[in-house]
């Protein structure tokens, strides 16, 4: 049986980015995940790796750009303010269709913010966190071990799919220690990437990495095949965690740490006799849209429960195509709500009296 | 079934979160589900820290403790923000060196141990933490003593493992105490 140790969330996302065989890091520090910087400032240089200290975070991300135009595996982290400043950079990844995974511990804002935690970001990152028509895989982690899990597998469909991941955790999950199995390490990244920039010998034509297209004709082309393989994404990579949803009444949207709060909530709802359940979408895109119509035919509301103004509360609602009333518990400004709080929401919607 | 919400609380510096920490370990090496949530930002600099830990059979939720069943508190502020949120029948620690009021209420069980001082007559040095550690270790049976060395093994910086006997002869002094 594989080892089970105690981490932090932060050092659990850096330990299972270097199994899963990224050996280039930059980035530029920020509470609260500069633990990933620190891990790998101890690590990366006893395993011919990489680490790098950027002079700020517009230039770990170009950096990373960099690397991932040799086609190696690369990453940055920072939290809410830093990713701001990384949206140019993960916009011409997108355009030029390069692999790279980028962490986000999302503190609250707007601006500066405070350091604790918040799922604010939520908007910025699933829409695409940069000028232009593009996308991200969005992975949302509710436990140290998804931050483990979880990073391995955004590194892997980056590559896949040659598109930028992010990892969206906040405050809580990256500072919090839980047992964790590490993954084995492995290196599925390849040596050969026919579309890398690593010199020809003379012996092919050159392979141009820009996000640069001066031909509208092309430019579209391009946009347009980008969005197929967008398409295939949401088809397919799609993932999310049903808990006592199949009897439920009342079905939390939850992810990250208001997942966790969630079901302290529902655990005591149902000693009280009522039947709530939760989806926990744990990628934020793809959305699990399909599973939250699917709910919608069975639960009579929604209760969402964020750390922001209500952002993923808009995608459910999508999703159901308004089906059904969907509510909303929520604190901001690095705020969590109480499992106290979420249980007052379920019973105002079991009386009838919080349907949004 | 044993389930263990823990609440460490006072100022920065007086070793909460090590505490926590073994608490952690011990319940990794016990096989037990678990949580450890520090409080993170300026308050590791002088302020109020607090450190919420979770020892459970069963899956942990929230690692946020709202009610805890276990409060450690070594300054007078954190026994104010605590005290009213244990639980009926939940047990309150002390360091009674540096809390000099008594507490309010009839539902809980209270062990007032003056670790500072103790720590301070016994050559203890700062581990006054530890002593009362000692007191919680015997009076919750939250971790069991055959664990305690081990996790601490975790723990202590490897450059440190010189101070693992006096933190351990911390424990003992608390789990002797009698008031």
């Amino acid at each position: 049986m594989k080892e089970t140790v105690l981490m932090k969330g932060n050092e659990a996302i850096a330990e299972a980015a270097i199994l899963a065989g990224c050996r280039h890091y930059f980035g530029y520090p920020i509470t609260p995940q500069t633990e990933v910087a620190a891990y790998m400032a101890k690590k990366m240089p006893k395993i011919g790796g990489t680490f790098l200290q950027a002079e700020s975070e517009i230039a770990a991300i170009n950096m990373v750009y960099g690397v991932a135009s040799t086609g190696h595996p690369a990453m940055t982290s920072s939290s809410s303010p830093g990713i701001s400043l990384k949206a140019e950079g993960i916009s011409y990844l997108a355009g030029a269709d390069l692999p790279a995974l980028i962490v986000n511990v999302q503190r609250g804002g707007p601006g500066l913010g405070g350091i604790q935690p918040s799922q604010s970001d939520y908007f910025f990152t699933t829409r695409g966190p940069g000028h232009g028509d593009f996308h991200v895989l969005v992975f949302a982690p509710s436990s140290v071990q998804e931050m483990a899990d979880l990073t391995g597998r955004a590194l892997h469909l980056a590559w896949k799919y040659r598109m930028p991941a992010m990892l969206l955790a906040d405050g809580t999950m990256g500072q919090m220690m839980e047992p964790v199995t590490l993954p084995d390490a492995c290196n599925a990244f390849g040596d050969d990437n026919p579309w890398a920039a690593t010199g020809t010998e003379m012996k092919r034509p050159h392979n141009i990495i820009t996000s640069l297209d001066l031909s509208p004709e092309n430019l579209e082309k391009q946009n347009f095949e980008r969005f197929e393989r967008y398409k295939k994404i949401e088809e397919t990579e799609c993932l999310w965690e049903e808990y006592l949803l199949d009897d439920a009444d009342i079905c939390i949207v939850a992810c990250g740490i208001t997942a966790r709060v969630s079901r302290n909530a529902i655990v005591e709802a149902r000693k009280q006799g009522l039947k709530v359940g939760m989806l926990r979408p744990i990628t934020l895109w793809p959305f699990p849209k399909k599973a939250l119509a699917a709910a919608a035919e069975h639960v009579g509301a929604f209760l969402c429960v964020e750390m922001n103004m209500g952002q993923m509360k808009e995608d459910v609602e999508l999703a159901i195509r308004c089906k059904k009333p969907v509510a909303l518990c929520s604190r901001v400004g690095g705020m969590i709500p109480t499992p106290d709080e979420v249980l007052e929401h379920i019973r105002k919607i079991a009386e009838g009296g919080d349907n949004a | 079934m044993a389930h263990h919400e823990i609440v460490i609380a006072g100022f920065g510096g007086q070793g909460l979160l090590f505490i926590g920490k073994v608490l952690a370990y011990a319940g990794l090496i016990e096989k037990r589900q678990l949580s450890w949530l520090p409080s993170y930002g300026p308050e590791m600099r002088g302020g109020t820290a607090n450190c919420n830990v979770i020892l459970s059979d069963d899956p942990v939720g929230s690692p946020i403790v709202q009610h805890p069943n276990v409060l450690i508190v070594m300054n007078a502020p954190s026994l104010d923000k605590y005290e009213k949120a244990v639980v009926p029948g939940g047990k309150i620690f002390v360091d009674s060196t540096l809390i000099t009021r008594k507490v309010e209420r009839d539902d809980v069980d209270v062990y007032y141990v003056p670790a500072t001082q103790m720590a301070k007559d016994m050559g203890l040095g700062n581990l006054a933490n530890m002593i009362l550690f000692g007191t919680v270790i015997r009076e919750t049976g939250c971790i069991q003593d055959a664990t305690v060395e081990e996790a601490l093994r975790h723990v202590i910086p490897a450059r440190k493992m010189d101070l693992l006997d006096v933190n351990l002869r911390a424990i003992q002094v608390g789990k002797d105490y009698q008031a």
